[in-house]
């Protein structure tokens, strides 16, 4: 195991040593083990896709919506500043 | 669940039995030490106000100080006041009596004569408490007598994934079983109201947890600080948290799952069960003194880069995801959550494991924070000493 998925409908999970291209990032899940192969380095405890994410598309972890991605995400790559940002203009409830 | 504590005249339970000796203002805060470093079984709570505070300031203090001496784990205080200072005898026993009927004598040193005559005096009250706190016995008490604090300080990566995720776990087992535990630090939920707001148990409480946190920007912004724009630092990004809503869904992780069952003003008394939010500052000893004033006997205090940090009244207990931290702090780390990120252990495991050694430590198990005789005190203002 290298990774951790907060919650089971995570689309990223937060790799735990730093990850090679062509790695395999493992992580549980539930019960099951499951795992995603690094199309490109992961810094240790950044984020790695484990699925594709449109651009547009929310980014969930903690089951949560954290940023939106700002560019195809494919499964494998590394998820941070370059691909996703925050909505702070659309906060939810402020009205 | 039970635990074995001091059932107070006043209805609060103590997992401690201290006597504290506090200054009723910084001038008289070297007498007050003098007692305590004479008299071992004597715990000293240091206190950096007492005058030259305004009005709302002042309120603030008092709300403090008075809520620190009746918590549960006290079982009377001697307060070595001045003289001259603005906060007098009478208006800290105002205070105090309003919360609790527990033995606290006042004495200050323009009237006992002097240092020498303070200090004799205070160590006289001192023994008197002595005498009867050693009366008191442990009693069985059910896991709703307990209030437990939740705080963070000197955050690594591994704290939102590991040991918060393990408080969080741990916090939802002790609101199932009746107990209370309060989040806190309201700037650092900046970015997560949202979160907040469907963690409400109702929709009201839901709209109070998102008022507080908008209030606490716009209190922020007026004074020129917009906390959005800061966060995630650039220590944060490298970190490999990429946008604020990341960051402070993070820190409010540690709540676990369970609704919100009120929110409640900084170091105000605790009288609800299950799930609270305090609204405190981010500063972590100003808000982990607030919820033991509060009444919280307990704090647990997750970080990944390790910190002493302790208080007078209650045992604050560390706890890391940081391996490498747990074992290189050892004297200051108390539990170790690291086993979560291997894989050898589940959250849940280490949860149950916590929830046991928070057991312990509320039968009398010292924390490394109380072996350390750490007692670390802040207490919020609004405006600068007048």
């Amino acid at each position: 195991m290298n990774a951790v998925i907060m919650k089971d409908k995570d689309t990223v999970v937060t790799v735990t040593a730093p990850i090679a291209a062509k790695e395999t990032v493992t992580y549980i899940a539930g019960a099951a083990k499951m795992s995603v192969v690094a199309v490109e380095a992961i810094p240790m405890y950044h984020k790695i896709a484990v699925c594709d994410i449109a651009a547009g598309a929310s980014v969930i972890k903690y089951g949560e919506h954290i940023g939106f991605a700002t560019r195809d995400i494919n499964a494998g790559q590394h998820v941070h500043t370059q691909n996703m940002s925050s909505t702070l203009s659309e906060r939810e409830g402020e009205k | 669940m039970n635990f074995y504590g001091y059932r107070r005249t006043d209805g609060s339970v103590g997992i401690r039995n201290h006597i504290l000796v506090m200054p009723g203002v910084i001038c008289s805060a070297g007498a007050a030490r003098k007692i305590c470093e004479r008299l071992p079984y004597a715990t000293y709570l240091y206190n950096p106000n007492g005058c030259a505070q305004n009005h709302r300031d002042t309120e603030l203090t008092l709300e403090i100080l008075s809520g620190m001496i009746a918590n549960g784990n006290i079982y009377g205080a001697v307060i070595v006041g001045l003289g001259c200072e603005m906060i007098q005898e009478n208006k800290y026993m105002e205070a105090i009596r309003k919360k609790t009927d527990k033995p606290v004598h006042y004495i200050s040193i323009q009237k006992e004569g002097g240092m020498k005559a303070t200090v004799v005096k205070g160590m006289e009250l001192v023994n008197q408490l002595k005498a009867e706190a050693d009366q008191c016995q442990r009693e069985l008490c059910d896991l709703s007598e307990l209030i437990l604090g939740m705080e963070c300080g000197g955050s690594d990566p591994t704290s939102g994934f590991s040991c918060n995720t393990v408080l969080g776990n741990v916090s939802d087992k002790l609101v199932d079983a009746g107990a209370t535990t309060v989040l806190s630090e309201t700037p650092e939920a900046i970015g997560a109201e949202h979160i907040l707001k469907k963690r409400g148990i109702n929709e009201a409480i839901g709209q109070k947890l998102y008022d507080a946190v908008i209030q606490c920007e716009r209190y922020y912004l007026e004074a020129g600080e917009d906390i959005r724009n800061i966060n995630p630092s650039p220590g944060n990004k490298a970190g490999g948290i990429t946008t604020l809503e990341e960051k402070s869904i993070g820190c409010i992780h540690k709540s676990g799952s369970r609704p919100f069952t009120d929110v409640i003003s900084y170091g105000e008394k605790i009288r609800q069960k299950g799930l609270l939010f305090m609204d405190t500052t981010a500063y972590d000893v100003a808000s982990t003194v607030a919820k033991i004033a509060g009444g919280a006997q307990i704090i647990v205090f997750t970080t990944g880069l390790g910190t002493p940090v302790g208080n007078a009244a209650a045992p604050v207990m560390k706890i890391t995801g940081n391996h490498d931290t747990a074992v290189r702090l050892a004297d200051i780390i108390d539990f170790d959550t690291s086993d979560s990120i291997t894989g050898i252990k589940t959250i849940d495991q280490l949860g149950d494991e916590l929830l046991h050694y928070i057991l312990e430590v509320c039968n009398g198990t010292l924390v490394n924070a109380e072996e350390n005789d750490i007692s670390d005190m802040a207490i919020n203002q609004y405006s600068s000493y007048c």
